[in-house]
């Protein structure tokens, strides 16, 4: 039997892969953390009672002056790009599974740049926001948004170098078709960081 | 549709449907910074304030929208055993449930502490 009709026939109870099921059951629990985390940041909102806020301007009692905090056309690029990287590891994934190297590595590439643009935009924000004057313990608003978006933030670091990792086994054609698993794998990781982000970003940067 | 076999022996789309849905989220991404911006952003207009009482549904409604084409599609849970599905949508009905019940919840603790 080859490896590929092995693995179209898999000897489990589910006759599914238990990998592939061990995933989705942590992408389960993931659903349950990001609820509390989302929750934590509604339950706060609006109910600082020191600014600087994400959407008005403040003035504190000593007369310092502090603008609407977010960047909204910066995190809508982030956004974007999270998007066009989900597109581009199930190309990447396409390619991985019709044995086409050119393209899994090509995409997988795309991907992983769209990643780390995400996270340097993100760095790049909370320095940003720390300069502004938002601490971790500044006010309720600054508490809850790096907690969720930090949460969020590292499951994105740690996607990016999940893919990172199959990404140099496609390079050193350790990737075969019957292998393209692994890297299904972590595009399912992916695609759910990109769909808690879907969730994330009009719930804490568009609607006040 | 055009497909291709995947490890698990069941078909996934081809590369044209998933530029498609990449297309489609895109045009969803724009249009949820475009409803902020034409009601709270810096193009307010006049239909600002009749778009408001919508704003918060219509962004989740496009939310909802954008995650069930990822789910589907990129994910494959449209193709893939159900079992998937039942294994993610689950814990996502519960979690919708926390969100709505700890936002109930503490709305009426803040509103009761507020009364005194």
């Amino acid at each position: 039997m080859t490896a590929h009709a092995h693995a179209a026939h898999l000897e489990t109870s589910t006759g599914l892969d238990n990998r592939k099921v061990a995933i989705w059951t942590f992408i389960g629990s993931e659903c349950m953390f990001f609820a509390t985390l989302i929750s934590n940041y509604l339950v706060n909102k609006g109910r600082s009672l020191v600014g600087p806020f994400p959407h008005e301007p403040w003035t504190s009692p000593t007369g310092q002056h502090f603008e609407p905090i977010f960047e909204i056309p910066l995190v809508t690029l982030g956004t974007a790009l999270l998007l066009f990287s989900s597109l581009f590891v199930v190309l990447a994934l396409s390619g991985a599974q019709r044995g086409d190297r050119k393209a899994l590595i090509g995409w997988l590439a795309a991907t992983i740049a769209c990643g780390l643009f995400f996270v340097g935009m993100q760095v790049y924000e909370f320095t940003h926001f720390v300069h502004e004057g938002l601490g971790f313990t500044t006010n309720l608003f600054g508490s809850s948004f790096y907690t969720l978006t930090g949460f969020h933030g590292t499951h994105v670091t740690i996607g990016v170098l999940w893919l990172a990792t199959v990404w140099k086994d496609a390079l050193r054609g350790k990737l075969p078709p019957h292998k393209s698993l692994n890297l299904e794998m972590a595009a399912l990781y992916w695609h759910f960081v990109d769909v808690v982000w879907i969730i994330i970003f009009p719930v804490v940067y568009l609607i006040k | 549709m055009e497909s291709h076999v995947s490890t698990q022996g069941h078909a996934h789309p081809t590369a044209s449907l998933y530029f498609k849905v990449g297309l489609v989220l895109f045009v969803l991404t724009a249009l949820e910074v475009g409803l902020y911006e034409i009601t709270y952003g810096e193009h307010t207009g006049a239909l600002g304030p009749t778009i408001k009482p919508f704003f918060v549904p219509l962004l989740l409604l496009l939310s909802a929208a954008k995650f069930a084409l990822v789910g589907m599609f990129y994910m494959h849970l449209k193709q893939d055993s159900k079992l998937f599905s039942g294994v993610f949508v689950f814990p996502l009905i519960i979690a919708a449930f926390i969100i709505v019940a700890l936002m109930v919840l503490h709305a009426y603790t803040f509103a009761f502490a507020r009364s005194g």
